[in-house]
Parts: C-alpha cells; sequence; structure tokens
C-alpha cells in the first residue's frame, strides 16, 4: 500500500464521470471486466481516489472493500495522482547491474522527493519501475511515454531541462 | 513491384533509440526523390541485436546499417538506394570484409542462431496478416482444422518433446492431454496465454508479441482444438504498450479473416480470444494467479491440486502456456515432431531464446539450439564483455534463478542441467556479471525484489523474503555474521519447501546459488568487513594517493560533505569520518588518484 498521502483534493468532472459509466455500461457484462474497467477509470482520471472507486462499486455492485483490495494489490493504479511528467527509472536486472540505481538515486536528490511521491508544484512524479523490456540500452528511464536509454548520471540535468514547461 | 525494401526495426529498443522518427524521415526521403514506387519501407520486430539499434535492413543486398541517425538518411537514400553504393561508414562493422559486405547470416551473433520461435520477428511487418500468411501463416490451424484429430495434435506436440518455455518446463503436450481428457464433460474450457512477462531482464515475449503476434493467436487457436475449447485470453503486461496495440490489430484482423471466430475454415470449431492486461504485479505470472486476475481479483495464486487443467479459470478446465511456447507450435505441426525433436538434448527440444543483458556487447535477443554453452552465447554471440573485464558470473531465471560462475561456463544450456548447478531456466533471462558486480549486493537485490512482489497469502513467502532481505542487508552494511549466513541458509530451506507458489518457493534460489559459488565474498563481507567488488558503500573507504593527486581542489569542491582537505597543488585528503561514501570525488578527478576499497 502507498504510504504517501494524497493531499490533493478529488476534482473530477461532469464528464468524466460520464466517461466513466459509459465504459461501465459497455463492460458490466463481461466476465471478469473490474479489472479493465479500474484500468480504464484511470486513464480517464490520472488515478482511482475513493470517489471513483465508489462509482464503481456503486455500478457494478460490488462491494466497495474488494474494489479496494484489488486496486491496492497491482503496482500500475495508484490512490494518488501522478505529476505531469511521471518518471520511471527501471530497476530491473539489466539496469541495475549497469548503473539505474545511482540514477535513481540522483533524481530523488535533485527533484527532492521520494520515489513515489509528487514534487509540490505537482510537475514531476519520480517511481522504480521494474523491466520494461529494454534491456539492450540498459539503464532505461521513461518520462511519460519518451523512453531514454544507455543513461549515465551526467544525462539527467538535460533531460529533466526537457520538461521545463 | 518494389526493387528495394528497407526493414526498420519497430520493437521497443529500437523504437526507444529512435527508430519511429528514421522511419518517418526516410519515408520522406524516399518520396522526395522520387523512389516511393521502387522502394519499400517495412517497419518489423525485433531483430534481435538491440545494443545496436536503430537498425536498418536493406534488401535485396541484406545490408544492415545499425546505430542510425535522422541526419544518416538523406545519404543512405541517396548513396544506397538511389545510386546503388552502400554506405559502408553506416554498416554494421562486423560485415564488413576485405572482399565487400558479408550476409548478417554469417556474422558471429547470427551465425550459431536457429530462429523458430523468432523466425518472422523482424521480417514481417506484424500489423498486417497478409506478410504473416505469405510466410506460411495459418497454414498450421488450417492442417490441424482439416486433416488432424484432436489427439493427432496432441500426440505431435507430445512427440516433439517440447517444454513450457515460461520457467519450470513442464511437457507442454502433456498439459493439453490433462486438459482435454480430465474433465470428460465440461460445458466450457480455456486457452490462455501467459503474456505478463515479468522477470526482469527477459523481453523475448515481447519481442514475439510485437514482431509476430500472430503467431501466438494461431497457435492458441490450435490448442484450443486439441483441447476443446472455444475461448481464450491472452494476460499480457500493460508495460508493453506496443505488444498491447499489435495484438489488437492481429485479433481485429484475423476475426476479419475468419481465422478467429465461428466456423473457422469452414469447419464446425469456433474459437476467440479476448485480451486483459496486467497492472503490475509479478506474482501473476504464476498460474493460478494469473487467473485470479483475470477473473478480477487480487492476484493471489491458489493451492495446487485442483490443477488448472480440472479447476482453472472460472472454475473451468484451462491450460496456460506462455507466448515463446506458443510461438513454437505452428512449426512443430508444419515441420513435423521429429523435425523438433532433432534439436537440442534428450530431455530438452528444439530452441531456446535468451535475452542477454548486462555486461555483455551484444545485448539483445539470441535463439540457440537447446544443448548451447553458457560460453558459446556469452563470448561467440554476445562478443564477451566490454571494457576488458573478467566475466564473474551469469544470472539466468530472474529472481527465481541463480548465478553461474566462470567453472559452469561448458555447461551445455537445458533445463535439468541449470537446476542440477543450482540455477533454472526461467523464462530466458541471461544477465552477465562482471568483476564490478558484488553478489552479495546482486542476492540483496533479487530479494528487495520478491519481498516486494510477494502478495502476502502465504506467511513462508511474506514474513520469510523480509527476513533474509534483513539479513542481507546487515551482512553488506559489515554488521552481519557467520551466525548469520548460515541462519539465511536454513532459512533459504524453510521458505522453499513451505511456500504456497512459484515464486516463494523459488525466491531463497538467488541467494542459495551465491552462497553455493561466492561464499566466500559473503565471508568476506562479514570477516573482513570488505566489499571484494567494491560496491556495498558502508564497507568502503575512499582514499587519495598521494603520488597521483595534483592537487587540483576539484574533489574538496565537489565534496558534499566538507571532508576533503588540502592545499594548492599539494596532495588532498580525504576525513574518513566526514565521508558520505558517494562517489562524487572519483567522478570528478582527472587524474584516477581516488579508489574506494
Amino acid at each position: 500500500m502507498s504510504k504517501t498521502k494524497n493531499t490533493v483534493s478529488f476534482n473530477g468532472t461532469a464528464e468524466q464521470k460520464d466517461e466513466l459509466l459509459k465504459v461501465i455500461a459497455e463492460k458490466k457484462n463481461d466476465k471478469g471486466a473490474l479489472m479493465p474497467i479500474l484500468q480504464k477509470a484511470q486513464d480517464i482520471y490520472g488515478y482511482l481516489p475513493i470517489e471513483v472507486q465508489t462509482i464503481i462499486s456503486d455500478e457494478l455492485n460490488i462491494p466497495l472493500e474488494k474494489i479496494y483490495g484489488v486496486a491496492t494489490f497491482y503496482s500500475q493504479f495508484s490512490l494518488n495522482p501522478k505529476g505531469k511528467y511521471k518518471i520511471s527509472v527501471c530497476l530491473g536486472t539489466a539496469c541495475y547491474v549497469k548503473g539505474s540505481g545511482d540514477i535513481f538515486n540522483k533524481l530523488q536528490e535533485k527533484l527532492g522527493i521520494a520515489g513515489g511521491e509528487c514534487t509540490p508544484d505537482g510537475k514531476f512524479s519520480l517511481e522504480a519501475c521494474r523491466c520494461i523490456g529494454a534491456c539492450g540500452l540498459a539503464p532505461v528511464l521513461t518520462v511519460n511515454e519518451d523512453v531514454y536509454g544507455r543513461l549515465t548520471v551526467d544525462d539527467i540535468d538535460d533531460i529533466l531541462n526537457k520538461y521545463a514547461d | 513491384m518494389y526493387r528495394s525494401h528497407v526493414l526498420i526495426c519497430g520493437g521497443t529498443g529500437c523504437t526507444s533509440s529512435g527508430s519511429a522518427a528514421i522511419e518517418k524521415a526516410l519515408v520522406s526521403e524516399i518520396e522526395k526523390n522520387g523512389l516511393k514506387e521502387e522502394v519499400q519501407v517495412v517497419k518489423t520486430g525485433c531483430f534481435g541485436l538491440c545494443a545496436l539499434g536503430p537498425i536498418m535492413i536493406v534488401y535485396p543486398e541484406g545490408t544492415f546499417y545499425s546505430m542510425v541517425k535522422v541526419e544518416d538518411i538523406p545519404e543512405i537514400v541517396e548513396e544506397h538506394l538511389l545510386k546503388g553504393r552502400v554506405v559502408t561508414r553506416l554498416v554494421y562493422q562486423e560485415t564488413v570484409t576485405d572482399n565487400g559486405i558479408k550476409s548478417l547470416q554469417d556474422t558471429a551473433f547470427y551465425k550459431k542462431q536457429n530462429r523458430v520461435a523468432l523466425r518472422n520477428c523482424g521480417v514481417i511487418n506484424p500489423e498486417n496478416i497478409d506478410e504473416y500468411i505469405g510466410e506460411g501463416g495459418y497454414q498450421a490451424l488450417a492442417k490441424v482444422l482439416t486433416e488432424m484429430s484432436p489427439d493427432d495434435v496432441i500426440q505431435t506436440i507430445l512427440d516433439s518433446g517440447l517444454r513450457g518455455r515460461g520457467g519450470g518446463g513442464f511437457p507442454t503436450g502433456m498439459k493439453w492431454k490433462l486438459a482435454r481428457n480430465i474433465v470428460k464433460d465440461a460445458d466450457q474450457k480455456y486457452v490462455c496465454c501467459n503474456a505478463d512477462e515479468g522477470d526482469p531482464g527477459a523481453f523475448m515475449d515481447r519481442s514475439v508479441l510485437e514482431g509476430d503476434p500472430h503467431v501466438v493467436l494461431e497457435a492458441m487457436a490450435i490448442a484450443g482444438y486439441a483441447i476443446g475449447a472455444t475461448q481464450g485470453y491472452i494476460y499480457v503486461r500493460a508495460e508493453y504498450p506496443i505488444a498491447v496495440e499489435r495484438l489488437e490489430i492481429a485479433i481485429k484482423q484475423a476475426r476479419e479473416y475468419g481465422l478467429l471466430g465461428n466456423n473457422i475454415f469452414g469447419t464446425d470449431f469456433s474459437f476467440d480470444i479476448g485480451l486483459r492486461l496486467g497492472a503490475g504485479a509479478f506474482v501473476c505470472g504464476e498460474e493460478t494467479a494469473l487467473m485470479t486476475s483475470i477473473e478480477g481479483n487480487r492476484g493471489e495464486p491458489r493451492p495446487r491440486p485442483p490443477f488448472p487443467a480440472e479447476k482453472g479459470l472460472f472454475q473451468k478446465p484451462t491450460i496456460l502456456n506462455n507466448v515463446e511456447t506458443y510461438a513454437n507450435i505452428p512449426q512443430i505441426i508444419l515441420n513435423g515432431s521429429d523435425w523438433f525433436a532433432s534439436m537440442g538434448t534428450e530431455k530438452s527440444k528444439g530452441t531456446k531464446v535468451f535475452a542477454l543483458g548486462g555486461k555483455i556487447h551484444n545485448t539483445g535477443l539470441v535463439e540457440v539450439p537447446m544443448g548451447t554453452t553458457l560460453r558459446t552465447v556469452i563470448e561467440e554471440i554476445g562478443g564477451g564483455i566490454p571494457n576488458g573485464k573478467k566475466f564473474k558470473a551469469a544470472q539466468t531465471g530472474g529472481p527465481s534463478g541463480g548465478c553461474i560462475p566462470a567453472e559452469h561456463m561448458d555447461i551445455p544450456i537445458d533445463y535439468d542441467n541449470l537446476i542440477s548447478i543450482g540455477s533454472m531456466m526461467g523464462s530466458g533471462g541471461l544477465i552477465v556479471m562482471d568483476e564490478d558486480n558484488c553478489m552479495v549486493d546482486i542476492a540483496k537485490f533479487f530479494l528487495e525484489f520478491t519481498v516486494d512482489e510477494s502478495c502476502g497469502k502465504c506467511t513462508p513467502c511474506r514474513i520469510g523474503t523480509k527476513r533474509m532481505y534483513e539479513m542481507l542487508d546487515k551482512i553488506t552494511r559489515g554488521q552481519g555474521t557467520l551466525e548469520d549466513i548460515d541462519k539465511l541458509e536454513e532459512l533459504c530451506y524453510y521458505i522453499k519447501q513451505n511456500s504456497l507458489c512459484g515464486l516463494g518457493q523459488t525466491a531463497p534460489n538467488p541467494v542459495l546459488s551465491t552462497l553455493r559459488y561466492f561464499r566466500d565474498e559473503y565471508v568476506a563481507h562479514v570477516v573482513d568487513k570488505k566489499c571484494p567488488a567494491g560496491v556495498c558503500k558502508h564497507l568502503l573507504s575512499f582514499e587519495i594517493d598521494p603520488e597521483k593527486c595534483k592537487g587540483c581542489t576539484l574533489c574538496s569542491r565537489v565534496c558534499p560533505a566538507g571532508a576533503i582537505s588540502g592545499a594548492v597543488k599539494t596532495p588532498h585528503v580525504i576525513d574518513k569520518d566526514k565521508c558520505l561514501k558517494c562517489g562524487a570525488c572519483i567522478e570528478k578527478c582527472k587524474f584516477g588518484a581516488i579508489s574506494k576499497k
């Protein structure tokens, strides 16, 4: 379970809710629909606050504690909002033996946050991830969809500067 | 008719190093030179040589360009595609000889490979079903449905000797046979594909899904026919967006062509496939946990028996095979079980894909016959260790496997040999480590992984792995005792024997195998309070060599702790009490005067 505290209050819009209800209506009758619905819900809201879990619980008629259980089991689901730029450093074996641990530590130092946290301005969040399968380019990190490989600690400033806006 | 085809790798490795931008530049440059009708650009799956990405091959010549940059494209188009002159400067240097360019198949990396599961990867456009069909795709399904009985299919797979490529190595045909026969009157059965490739450092399944998605669909349909199932599920990691997208496209195309759906090839066999995305839980690679997850629950494993062949997904008889296993099936059907069984060793038939990673020149994917030695894979195909460093160990089997030391480099790799030397095949990750890697640190790394990924259902795994991690941490801090090493070993055996699922049963392997082969490193940490590889920070001491130090003051300026003192142009000294062991001074020193021991 996440150790960090969610300090940002929920501000979902009516459009987001409509979209979620549509997804639920579509998938409701599929076998094992809960996971795909949670995944879509996270796409819509960016995370899975308790308010969103409650909507899903009501619509699917599944107890909230079960939904919470599933949402906290899988590392891809987040109960906290993520930064505008999500930095994930791969700590899979191939990256680790090539020094991704140092890169992760340097980022924590530069951003002033620990893994799993988000900078106070909401810009960067940092997490360690398991293998993304780009082992040929180790060590690797991703910023949202962008992948950076064959990294050294010295590359970090340049990468962060690209996301200055 | 095109006179030339340019194949660009669109796998994750090359996409990450910028192949999408190169494809765009290439297409526009080809148009600019009026070659649109003559040259076709094809985006393929992975060629395997990820270290040299982005990669591009020009046919019919077979010229292999590596580490291509967008700036190089105009030159390649004008010189090679327009004027027919190979741009030697950009060609993979291994293929350049005095007598011109040699074929890629003759390079050290490819020469000893035999691509069965990866046969179409890097060859066809994975987003076009016609190219798969052009390479003989869906012929095996046609043969099965029109010429073979389900029992024939199962017998063929049994005779081939194919064993599960996902880890344990259970005979695939046996699995199918059980699922066909164990419950006689099941109203529904399921065929599942484990594409939740979780072992860090293994990416062959991703490569197959990205480079040849139809082979998995075809094989699942064959399995469905063999066991009597009409529905399949592919459980794929959400961390593999390209694979997910290509699977979606492939399923859609197969449905349009009537190769999935009702009455396939006009027979009364119907089969369809659904996609389910994993959400980042390593334990879901375990078969019962995977099924629990597809059902929409926390992905916790279930006790076996009942085995999935009897009660699997939604309590129905189910088979689960991994991607690489499926990728072999159509070839076995088409070429026969004898052909497949002619490759490999006595008890491990066929080929195996390995993901080479870590301290090795040619990182990437290789497929070799079972029984190839580790030395061949690492030294010949992998090109050895970079920077003149010495080989220390190869790690196979991910967090469930172990480290193989240099003394076993000549052992033929197969399921049983790997187990006898304390490792396992796992899904085929092969991480090479050199003298700079600390084996205690590596064991700790894997334990941290299993602590994090243990689902918490059974106590030996939940608490035991945590205790193991704490002991390892204590040892890497220089606070361990010899008694701790004994306790650690005892705990390993306890966890292996008492955990509920494969995750816990194999979690101690990295510790046991490093204890077996590198016990001296553990002892050095405990008795001498030294980390021989210079990795464990708490055991290092930083020193400046007064002979080499020029007194440039750079180190004292970067030291965050103010631990370095000395006047200009005189040798500096590190105050060991203040030193944080961050290594900033070593990075900055231009004279190599600072060492950590």
